[in-house]
């Protein structure tokens, strides 16, 4: 006998990778952490049956034996919440993986513990309560300058109300020093900065709103054409090469949020350094200051326990819910909710579950819905609009869109990224697919949109109209090849084609082009649409098609993109007169050959 | 060994012997993935490890077969640790076997470093970023898909397409422009015939290479439960070779499509759900186990660069094994029948071949400053080539606009002379760069849209645009 089970403490009875069976376990909770063995592995449990209980271990159990000891905390996986998270990378169960690395040098060393928080740090504090006065849960009792570009509202926690018995003042303090204390019914409750949640928990708001304003990422196609709102979901398929990783980094990059969390759930260890190496670098385009200050990255890359991958995403939604409650509107970018559902599908084959498609477990539809429902727009408890939106990549085997992760997001997203091989392997990128992708907040967002860049949806619909056309001409001449087509005809191929090239696809490392505002969006488009029904009437009144693609305007609006024509914004204006200049050149050749 | 004590304490019989696994009953203070010694009726100790245990019994992984093994008379004795490999430097220019163990008749390397042969996650903030270009003298990699030091880069092939070749060539090949440090090379080959690992030995050898390689050998007679753990054995020793002794080390491993086989064996023999095409549901986990030790650690001079060659069964780019490599590794290079067929070496498929790490390690300061450009229009110009030979094959090529057969013209000297070479040919990146000039020179000047005026007016050598009806 050990002397775990000697002295009547929990212990282990069997193992099988992260899945580890614990007797002595009678009145544990469920998702109750338990640190396992003499390394004190965190585990959570995930099943119980009378004095046995069955628990996930997140991290790596090699060596670990039958009859080790077991410590139970009592409580769920809880997050620490607090000034410190911006600018932080952690694991998937919120392991800050500097600090780690401080301890234990390059590689994660198991059983390694370090508090998420900087406990000795002192932030500096702006009392907004006053002693004596009436404070409602979701109320913010006082200000703390996390970065310059976040202001942390250190709020009095959902369920918490009541009369303000005492304040502290103005200065500087660590997380858990005590700010005030609040008399609620249930007694006397200290409110400090460090606030803990458990992750599995959504955090409660007042109540739902309507998704009303776009999310502005820069990226033409996403903007222009597949708008998502704040506080909506966006689900980005496709396989490998596709370009998905690169388009969340422009989408972390560049969206116009304030907060940004990276979830890099088992994928890349380089991509992740990409990003640790490169955000600090970047510019907000509309602050001027580094990204890193507004961004929270979770990395759990592909080799790290799959345990750990499961909860990750959880820890990052915990998190974004935590800001939007200060007012934040947040957007979470999860790469990729395969590998999260991989890890469901393996964490349920090693306990025995009887499989659903693929070998998923049943309830990945229900996960991926109580997930994706995590979103929203919102007012917080405190009475502020926020939001949280969502965008998951999502890698399915073979490319192939029909398989159960894609099919059950399409479910709960109302924006369908739909990323395309043939494109990539062009290097069109991003590689969005425009005649399989979706966006349903067109509404929504329009109004929105239209104060922006007036004639915005119907300029939008214009352009999707010859996208379309061009798609349907496109393969015609794929039969019959494109010189056995009218000018009238050819004319959709070539308008389709200064879409593709002068608007759909944007250089992610062009220092100009990487992001694109609204109005140049806009404008560009009017240029290219000008052109397309200028060409209309010319080729009706006769003119080569080949007469106007060779128009000295068609080379500078296909560069537009990357460089304003004349270096500034009214380069664009130019531009587009330009355009409509050479245009009527041809309108009058055309009607001076037909009087003569 | 942390429990010298317990080496002594030996279980007979076992309750349950099926495929590599063997259960044994009533095991006492043994851990999960402990190394077992199972003795058979011929008093060979062969290695196994433990892949689950309880309180009343333990499942071992057979690594060496079962063959042999009578449920009555077996011994195991549990070692008291999970597998570890002594590293050192010596172990270069040395052969093992699948388990590391010598197979070449010299003495075990001297080293008092026994690691762990399962590694440990690099935490990605001790990473850096790899951006170091490896020039290997191949344009159609070096142009298009550039390696840089510290990617893992696979090679996607199929049976009787020149994988190997490829292989020893861009081994052969692989430098620093303007660098004189050599790669330590570490080679794995899991299930593939003596022939080849011969004709690798061969290479080495012949390059005067052989001093600085360490080859581990789990050939396709060896069982095939011991593949599992060649990769693991021969990365574990090239992190020591990085990150411990600072030298950059290239890792071959071949042929990783038996390594799945061997999982998928195992797999079925415990009777778990398998996955897609029977493959267990936790391949992707483990093929990043392996594909995740690379790269470069901040504060050590060394790193890793792998490549691992996988044939692709029925040359199905979508079979779970190289579709969940590509969704690991850093690109991938597609090795192509048709270009096979028609006499085009190294057949290098322009279009489904990437890496992504190239957007990094090259241009300004790093190649060329025109090589990002360059190799983008190439990519457009070769998908438009793409295009328009389907449409010749519908309507005709005399049916082609005469912009149309101007690709053609393209294409066929891209094939020819831009992908085209000599086993024994080693292009500079200059020499690749003004060849794929060459190529675009062939297109009229308008149709290069993805280079900028200030790159064509120096690069480009065509003829300019016919001049077209201006206003």
């Amino acid at each position: 006998m050990t002397n775990a089970e000697k002295s009547g403490r929990p212990f282990v009875t069997r193992i099988s990778g992260p899945v580890v069976t614990v007797k002595g376990m009678a009145g544990a909770a469920m998702y109750e952490v338990v640190r396992v063995g003499e390394l004190g592995l965190v585990g959570e449990v995930v099943r119980q049956a009378g004095d046995l209980a069955t628990v996930q271990v997140y991290e790596e159990t090699s060596m670990l034996k039958p009859g080790a000891p077991v410590e139970r905390t009592g409580a769920p996986l809880s997050l620490w919440l607090g000034p410190g998270l911006i600018g932080n990378i952690y694991d998937g169960v919120q392991r800050p993986l500097p600090a780690l690395r401080a301890l234990s040098g390059a590689w994660i060393k198991r059983g390694e513990r370090a508090d998420p928080l900087d406990a000795a740090r002192r932030w500096t504090f702006e009392p907004l309560l006053k002693p004596g006065q009436e404070a409602a849960a979701g109320q913010a009792a006082g200000l703390v300058a996390e970065t310059p570009l976040v202001t942390h509202k250190v709020l009095l926690p959902p369920g918490v109300s009541g009369r303000v018995r005492s304040a502290a003042g103005p200065g500087s303090y660590t997380i858990n020093e005590p700010l005030a204390v609040i008399e609620t019914a249930a007694g006397p409750v200290e409110i400090k900065m460090l606030q803990k949640w458990p992750v599995r928990l959504p955090r409660p708001a007042r109540e739902r709103r309507r998704v009303s304003v776009p999310l502005v990422t820069g990226q033409r196609i996403i903007d222009t054409f597949f708008p998502l709102g704040k506080g909506g979901c966006a689900c980005i398929p496709g396989g490998f090469g596709t370009g998905k990783t690169i388009t969340q980094h422009q989408l972390a990059k560049w969206s116009d949020a304030g907060i940004i969390i990276f979830i890099g759930c088992g994928e890349r260890g380089n991509e992740m350094t990409e990003v640790l190496r490169e955000f600090p670098k970047l510019k907000d385009p509309r602050t001027g200051r580094p990204l890193m200050e507004r961004t929270i990255l979770i990395a759990n890359t592909s080799n790290m326990p799959v345990a750990a991958r499961e909860i990750s995403i959880y820890t990052g939604i915990t998190m974004a819910e935590y800001y939007r409650d200060m007012g934040y509107d947040v957007a979470v970018f999860a790469d990729s909710t395969s590998r999260w559902a991989e890890a469901l599908r393996e964490m349920s084959a090693r306990l025995e579950e009887m499989p659903a498609e693929e070998g998923f477990p049943a309830s990945l539809p229900a996960r991926l819905a109580q997930f994706y429902e995590r979103g929203g727009a919102v007012t917080t408890l405190g009475g502020e609009p926020a939001s949280v939106s969502i965008v998951g990549a999502v890698s399915p085997p073979g490319g192939d869109f029909s398989e159960p992760v894609t099919q059950h997001t399409r479910r709960f997203t109302r924006v369908f990224w739909s990323l395309d091989t043939e494109l990539a392997n062009a290097r069109h990128y991003p590689s969005i697919n425009w005649l399989r992708s979706y966006s349903d907040y067109l509404d929504e967002v329009g109004e929105s949109w239209e104060k922006t860049a007036p004639g915005w949806r119907a300029l939008r619909d214009e352009a999707m109209e010859a996208l379309q056309r061009e798609e349907h001409y496109r393969q015609i001449a794929r039969l019959v090849g494109p010189d056995s087509l009218p000018d009238s005809q050819r004319l959709h191929l070539f308008i389709g084609g200064m879409l593709r090239d002068g608007f759909l696809s944007q250089n992610a490392f062009d220092a100009e082009d990487a992001y694109c505002p609204l109005e140049k969006q806009a404008a560009l488009l009017k240029i290219i649409m000008a052109l397309s029904r200028g060409a209309r009437d010319l080729i009706k009144g006769g003119t080569a098609l080949a007469v106007i693609s060779a128009l000295p305007c068609v080379p500078a609006i296909l560069r537009a993109k990357t460089a304003y024509p004349g270096g500034g914004p009214d380069g664009l204006e130019r531009l587009a007169a330009r355009v409509a200049e050479e245009l009527a050149g041809l309108e009058k050749k055309n009607s001076g050959g037909e009087a003569a | 060994m942390n429990r010298v004590e317990d080496r002594g304490l030996e279980y007979l019989g076992a309750s349950r012997i099926e495929g590599p696994l063997v259960v044994i009953e009533r095991v006492r203070d043994a851990g999960f993935d402990e190394l077992v010694e199972i003795v058979g009726p011929g008093g060979r100790p062969r290695l196994g490890r433990v892949l689950e245990i309880s309180e009343e019994r333990a499942l071992v992984q057979v690594l060496e077969g079962t063959e042999g093994l009578s449920g009555s008379t077996v011994r195991a004795r549990f070692l008291g640790e999970s597998l570890r490999l002594p590293v050192s430097k010596s172990m270069l220019g040395r052969v093992f076997d699948g388990l590391g163990r010598p197979a070449d008749g010299g003495p075990p390397p001297l080293s008092g470093d026994r690691r762990d042969v399962n590694g440990a996650p690099i935490n990605p903030v001790a990473r850096s970023y790899p951006r170091e270009f490896i020039q290997t003298g191949i344009s159609a990699i070096d142009g298009m898909n550039s390696l840089v030091r510290g990617q893992k880069l696979p090679i996607f092939s199929g049976n009787g397409l020149p994988h190997d070749r490829v292989c020893a060539q861009l081994v052969r090949q692989a430098k620093l422009p303007g660098e004189n440090t050599e790669f330590s090379i570490v080679f794995a080959a899991m299930g593939v015939k003596r022939d080849v690992a011969d004709f690798f030995m061969r290479d080495f050898a012949e390059s005067g290479a052989l001093g600085r390689v360490a080859m581990f050998l789990s050939l396709a007679d060896a069982p095939g439960v011991e593949r599992l753990l060649t990769p693991r054995a021969a990365l574990t020793l090239a992190e020591h070779l990085a990150f411990d002794c600072g030298q950059h080390v290239l890792v071959v491993l071949t042929d990783m499509t038996n390594y799945c086989e061997s999982l998928r064996e195992v797999g079925t023999a415990r009777g778990e759900i398998p996955g897609r095409k029977g493959y267990p549901g936790y391949l992707y986990s483990d093929l990043a186990a392996i594909y995740e030790r690379a790269g470069r650690i901040e504060g050590s001079p060394g790193s890793i660069t792998q490549t691992a060659i996988l044939t692709m069964p029925s040359d199905d780019i979508s079979h779970p094994v190289p579709d969940l490599t590509g969704y690991i590794t850093e690109g991938q290079i597609v090795l192509d029948r048709e270009l096979f067929q028609r006499g085009v070496y190294p057949p290098i498929a322009g279009l489904p071949s990437l890496s992504r790490l190239m957007k990094d390690g090259v241009g300004e300061g790093y190649t060329r400053a025109d090589h990002p450009a360059l190799a983008s229009q190439l990519f457009a110009c070769y998908a438009y080539v793409k295009r328009v030979r389907a449409l010749a094959d519908i309507i005709g090529e005399e049916e082609l606009s005469a912009a149309d057969k101007v690709y053609l013209k393209f294409g066929a000297a891209f094939e020819r002379r831009f992908l085209t070479q000599g086993e024994r040919e080693d292009r500079s990146i200059g020499a690749t760069l003004d060849l794929g000039w060459e190529m675009l020179s062939l297109l009229p000047r308008d149709e290069l849209r993805r280079v900028n005026e200030a790159l064509l007016e120096k690069h480009y050598k065509g003829k300019t645009a016919p001049e077209a009806a201006k206003p």
